[in-house]
């Protein structure tokens, strides 16, 4: 046996946007243990629901993560409302059903691009930031914000899209749905990316579903988990499927990603063709009393809400389980094995937001 | 409205076993989480299959000490690791213990308290 040697990786790595440290146990080149580590940047949120009344923490919820901002606030609401038994207006559900899947274009996108930039490519990187914008051009005309919308509420949504603006939004999303084939085609066609990702990193259908994988992460080992499918919102009127795949690789998590995109272009599409007229809040009066498990689809996967009020304004627990704290023991299980030069590449298939897990 | 959920309380002997059946059963774990009332932790483990939760809740106190399910469900670590951390209740037997460092905190448990709106001197300014 070869002699036992530790390298940290991270917190601080070229390929890390954010502080994740991982102690890998090498045997020569090979990767044969890892301890995660993380709680560099833990904020403590949760606890703010002890100082901050249920309908101002919305805005704290939204502010767990600057990539899938929205959907933490339309999950936090859901469950404020459930507990409520509020039925909100139904155009409203439709519009967070827009929105959400803006977030997931944007999230895919954001993504895309620092992905290929970690491997060298940068025309892809370029190009995927450039189609972003017209996501974040599109949210925020419709919100007001780029990253941070605050525009869920309980009860509803504080903006409507008029119909013009609905129309010239699929037109948009038309517009530049062929030349988001093109890069995807490009990024997995391309012989060096293939080589790079197929076979590499590879998380078993059984792995993935016990260790608790959600997301990209599940559904390119073959788990098709996606909590849209729950209905929440309005994704119980639209018609899609869970894009799935099946090899359990670095490119098979990568293509549910590449492939989703097209997904939620064709929700968005379905969305403006069923919205209903009506309005989109009511009134809201009194407090929750009770607890419940709001859960959502976001870009990285399932995420959790677990909200217990006692009937006051301020409640007694808010706790959120994202996916990438989730996502961190398929990720230990994905790197044994490995080769040391592997580790960047598969590290960012999980597409890690240390952001979300540090809540 | 989405589909109500049932919660079932058990305790702390029975942990390990529900475990195991929820993964003989075919479930996969969702969360661990904790929640401080009063005196009291209610520890709420989550499973789901085919989009139903299975939910139990364990009542203890800090001093208790509970039994890890990492040998049943490998990913349990990392809620069992912050439970520890951000509560202060001893897991026993988690397969990676981090032993309190899983979260750098600036205080030690800091969960267990609970804060006050009267006693925030910026909430009162």
């Amino acid at each position: 046996m070869s002699k036992q040697i530790t390298i940290p990786f991270g917190p601080q790595h070229p390929v890390l946007p954010e502080p994740l440290h991982l102690d890998l146990v090498l045997e020569d080149e090979k990767v044969v243990d890892v301890i995660p580590t993380i709680g560099y940047v833990h904020r403590g949120l949760e606890k703010l629901v002890e100082k901050r009344e249920y309908t101002e923490y919305v805005f704290i919820a939204e502010r767990i993560c600057g990539i899938c901002s929205f959907i933490h606030s339309q999950t936090y609401v859901q469950g404020i409302e459930q507990i409520m038994g509020l039925e909100i207006p139904e155009r409203a559900q439709y519009l967070r059903t827009i929105w959400s899947e803006y977030s997931r274009l944007h999230s895919h996108l954001l993504w895309l691009g620092c992905f290929a930039d970690s491997m060298g490519f940068e025309s892809v990187f370029m190009n995927a930031w450039r189609l972003r914008e017209h996501i974040l051009d599109d949210l925020e005309a419709t919100t007001g914000g780029r990253v941070i919308q605050g525009v869920c509420k309980v009860g509803g949504v504080r903006r409507d899209i008029a119909p013009e603006k609905l129309d010239e939004m699929v037109k948009g999303l038309k517009g530049i749905e062929h030349e988001l084939q093109d890069l995807t085609n490009v990024f997995l066609h391309d012989s060096s990316i293939q080589h790079r990702l197929k076979g590499i990193g590879v998380l078993s259908n059984d792995d993935a579903y016990y260790l608790g994988a959600v997301g990209p992460t599940a559904r390119g080992s073959g788990v098709a988990i996606d909590i849209r499918e729950t209905g929440y919102a309005a994704f119980g009127k639209i018609n899609f499927k869970p894009v799935v795949e099946y090899d359990g690789d670095c490119y098979a998590r990568c293509a549910v990603r590449a492939k989703e995109m097209f997904t939620s272009i064709d929700i968005i599409e379905q969305c403006a063709k069923k919205i209903p007229d009506g309005p989109v809040d009511m009134k809201v009066t009194g407090a929750p009393d009770g607890e419940y498990l709001s859960r959502a689809e976001q870009p990285r996967g399932e995420v959790i809400h677990y909200i217990k009020g006692n009937g006051k304004k301020n409640l007694v627990r808010h706790r959120v389980r994202t996916p990438t704290f989730t996502n961190i023991p398929p990720l230990v299980t994905l790197l044994k094995g490995c080769e040391l030069a592997d580790v960047p590449v598969i590290v960012l298939t999980i597409d890690p937001c240390i952001g979300c897990a540090e809540r | 409205m989405m589909e109500p959920q049932q919660i079932t309380p058990i305790s702390v002997g029975d942990i390990v076993t529900k475990a195991e059946q929820a993964k003989k059963d075919g479930n996969r774990l969702v969360q661990i989480g904790c929640t401080k009332i009063g005196d009291d932790f209610e520890i709420l483990y989550v499973y789901d299959k085919d989009y139903k939760l299975t939910n139990y809740r364990v009542t203890v106190k800090q001093e208790d000490e509970i039994p890890s399910i990492s040998g049943v469900y490998f990913g349990a670590f990392v809620y069992e690791n912050e439970i520890h951390d951000l509560y202060g209740i001893h897991v026993k037997g988690i397969n990676i213990d981090f032993k309190g460092t899983f979260y750098k905190t600036a205080i030690k448990h800091p969960f267990s308290v609970t804060i006050v709106k009267e006693d925030d001197a910026c909430q009162n300014k």
